[in-house]
């Protein structure tokens, strides 16, 4: 287990130790939210780096990554815990566990995401990740808020389970609704944006460092481009970085429109969008890019 | 958090006074977020500018839209060292007037309004189709019906203003009653399809350990959010102002089943009223609406609108299982295979789209203007919406999935015109 850095710069470095380059605007929150002990509320596109940020930041500090994935009917049996009814059944036919105190014990319990992160882990608190907000239901958000603001769960048979030492609490939401603001107003918040050209290189050269390094430089600055069209989904950093992989293993040394035709299903998703950069548009933005590269 | 504030003296104030700065601005800001901002600012240090607006930020911002408005705070606020002196004094009308002179960039104005503790923002003049004695064609009715029957029936367009006042009342009581989507939450039940064996184990327990029953559960109900998107263009504009309050009526009323209702308009741009939607008297709330939008009976662009919803709104609105009610007359002057393609991926975003048209009320109806043709394949179901009477039967047929309206019919006129 490695301590907590201790400044803003500390957090950069940290993360760049896992290949996650980060801006200033996001290191401090994730400094604030290390120092203070709250959790750190995500928002952005899909894309950006916002689920990546706790798995770094799990690795970077040698703690166990706990991660809630949401979904709409998340409900405390499958957030919190648990109980193992078959053992229970057994057990009292067994007539091994004498009344209510035996059957509801912890021995008997499933533990699920939430009530994992209150137990001591090896290596200190563990950094849940409570992905996707946004896809849980409102009474789930309800729910959360004591865990987040006391980081405490309570099991209604079994009593409150309070954490020795706070989790690391880090929720994304990729806002197909709006959070709550309670819930927000227990988080630090940051809305992750797409990065500028110079942290986008920089972040491909350190997650596909075998790509050279003109074709590194056209590909962002073609996703970069592309951002500033009408398109229905915009390509996150994560396409950047799916593309510049693909074209790695098809042995491109150099954009040109037939390769953009080809591997066009590696930044865009939608057939609309698709359609709407095949053929002349894409020549068009590849030459501007190329021009404003030399 | 009980931990005592640090001690950072008068850094500690100017946070205090930049908080309720952003609280003018609109922000919301509580005393709990001051207390935050304090600690994270110690805990971060003072040493660049940069983090210190980081800082900040990460306390006081907590939506995208607010972050144009803190800059725009911060900015005025720690720009300049004597700016703690001019906020003493901001009643000071040298001042203010510095301050109207400056080109005013997006968030400014209201930002500097809070700062500088100018009165409420003089409120934009009413526009043209909201004014309450908007010139109307009297009409001679015969009374043969009932007051109110006669009113049911009759054309928005052809109402007097005591009878709009009067419809409008009508409308207030109206209701859009909604069918329940399947949860997939569960909640105890005596006969449920399925078995709950945590409150078994329970009851057990109760009888010694002795299972004489099994405990049951069923899934939870769940409402559907409403998604209206009302077209305000020149041809429209009598019908959105009724639908409009009606639709003030549906999102303010309790216990009528929709979750959340969006309101959304568009003429030639799409405005999202929402907020508005939310303000209790339901003129002030079509005031505001109207003053947000720019666009009232002007041209319309329904394509470019749709797309415009599409891109920005529909991820954030539409989950969730949603009903979107379109209303606009399909007269578009736009490209069709625009307007096609996004009330196609309109359609394939959302639980069921029902689009509402005026026109329909004529007699011998028929879709011959290309954006009606490009939409009508579209929707789920298609239904006038030009009289009390009218947005009365959509409220007794929201609720069913299979009710098409006239689309059936005028998809067989179409396909006949085009043999």
């Amino acid at each position: 287990m490695s301590d907590l850095p201790g400044s803003i710069d500390a957090v950069e470095t940290l993360l760049e130790g896992e290949g996650y380059v980060a801006s200033r605007a996001l290191a401090t929150v994730v400094f604030l939210s290390l120092k203070l002990g709250k959790p750190l509320f995500l928002e952005g596109e899909a894309g950006v780096g916002k689920t990546e940020i706790a798995k770094v930041l799990a690795a970077a500090l040698g703690r166990r990554l706990i991660r809630l994935q949401c979904h709409e009917g998340l409900d405390a049996g499958s957030a919190v815990s648990e109980w193992n009814f078959a053992a229970q059944m057994i057990a009292i036919r067994a007539g091994e566990a004498a009344g209510r105190a035996g059957v509801f014990s912890e021995d008997f319990l499933i533990e699920r995401p939430l009530l994992a992160a209150m137990r001591p882990q090896p290596g200190g608190a563990p950094v849940l990740l409570i992905d996707e907000l946004d896809r849980a239901d409102e009474p789930f958000e309800a729910f959360l808020l004591e865990a987040l603001s006391d980081f405490q769960v309570t099991i209604p048979e079994l009593g409150t389970v309070k954490a020795p030492e706070p989790p690391i609490v880090i929720l994304t939401s990729n806002r197909t609704r709006e959070v709550h603001d309670a819930l927000k107003r227990r988080c630090f918040y940051h809305w992750v944006d797409y990065p500028a050209f110079d942290r986008e290189l920089a972040i491909l050269k350190s997650r596909v460092p075998e790509a050279a390094e003109t074709l590194s430089r056209e590909v962002v600055a073609f996703v970069q481009r592309l951002r500033g069209e009408e398109l229905f989904k915009r390509p996150g950093v994560a396409e950047t970085i799916d593309w510049a992989k693909c074209l790695l293993a098809l042995d491109v040394i150099e954009l040109s429109p037939e390769v953009i035709a080809d591997t066009l299903g590696a930044i865009l998703k939608y057939q609309d969008d698709i359609q709407k950069l095949n053929g002349l548009e894409a020549t068009k933005i590849l030459n501007e890019v190329k021009k404003a590269l030399t | 958090m009980t931990a005592a504030l640090p001690e950072t003296g008068r850094l500690a104030e100017n946070i205090a006074h930049f908080a309720r700065a952003l609280r003018r601005a609109g922000l919301p800001v509580g005393p709990g977020r001051v207390a935050d901002a304090i600690r994270a600012v110690a805990a971060a240090g003072f040493t660049q500018r940069e983090d210190f607006y980081w800082t900040l930020h990460a306390v006081f911002v907590s939506r995208p839209e607010h972050r144009t408005l803190f800059h725009q705070c911060f900015r005025l606020y720690w720009r300049d060292p004597q700016f703690l002196e001019h906020m003493m004094s901001f009643m000071l009308p040298s001042i203010k007037g510095v301050q109207d002179d400056r080109r005013a960039e997006a968030g400014e104005k209201r930002a500097a309004q809070a700062l500088l503790g100018d009165a409420r923002p003089e409120p934009p003049p009413l526009p043209p189709g909201l004014e309450e004695d908007a010139p109307e064609i009297e009409i001679d009715a015969s009374a043969t019906q009932s007051a109110e029957e006669r009113l049911k029936t009759l054309d928005f367009e052809q109402m007097s203003v005591e009878e709009i006042a009067e419809a409008k009342r009508m409308l207030a009581r109206l209701s859009l009653p909604v069918k329940p989507l399947m949860s997939r939450r569960m909640k105890g039940a005596v006969t449920g399809p399925r078995l709950d064996p945590r409150a078994t184990i329970r009851a057990a327990l109760r009888h010694g350990g002795e299972v004489l029953d099994l405990k049951r559960q069923k899934p939870r109900i769940r409402w559907p959010n409403l998604v209206v998107i009302c077209d305000i263009s020149g041809s429209m504009s009598q019908y959105s102002r009724m639908v409009l309050h009606f639709l003030h009526a549906v999102a303010n009323q309790r216990g009528q089943g929709w979750a959340r209702v969006h309101g959304f308009t568009f003429g030639t741009r799409l405005t999202n009223i929402t907020r508005h939607l939310r303000t209790r008297d339901v003129d002030a709330a079509l005031a505001a609406a109207g003053a947000q939008a720019q666009d009232w009976s002007g041209g319309t662009r329904i394509g470019a609108s749709l797309a415009a919803f599409n891109r920005d709104w529909s991820r954030r609105v539409l989950g969730q299982g949603a009903v979107v009610l379109l209303i606009t007359d399909g007269l578009d002057r736009d490209d069709a295979g625009l307007l096609s393609r996004e009330i196609e991926r309109l359609h394939l975003s959302c639980r069921r789209l029902i689009w509402l048209n005026p026109l329909l009320r004529w007699e011998g109806f028929a879709p011959r203007a290309q954006g009606i043709r490009a939409m009508l394949p579209h929707v789920d179901s298609f239904r006038a919406g030009h009289s009390v009477a009218s947005l009365e039967a959509l409220g007794r047929v929201i609720s069913d999935a299979g009710d098409g309206g006239d689309k059936a019919r005028l998809m067989r006129l179409m396909a006949d015109n085009a043999r």
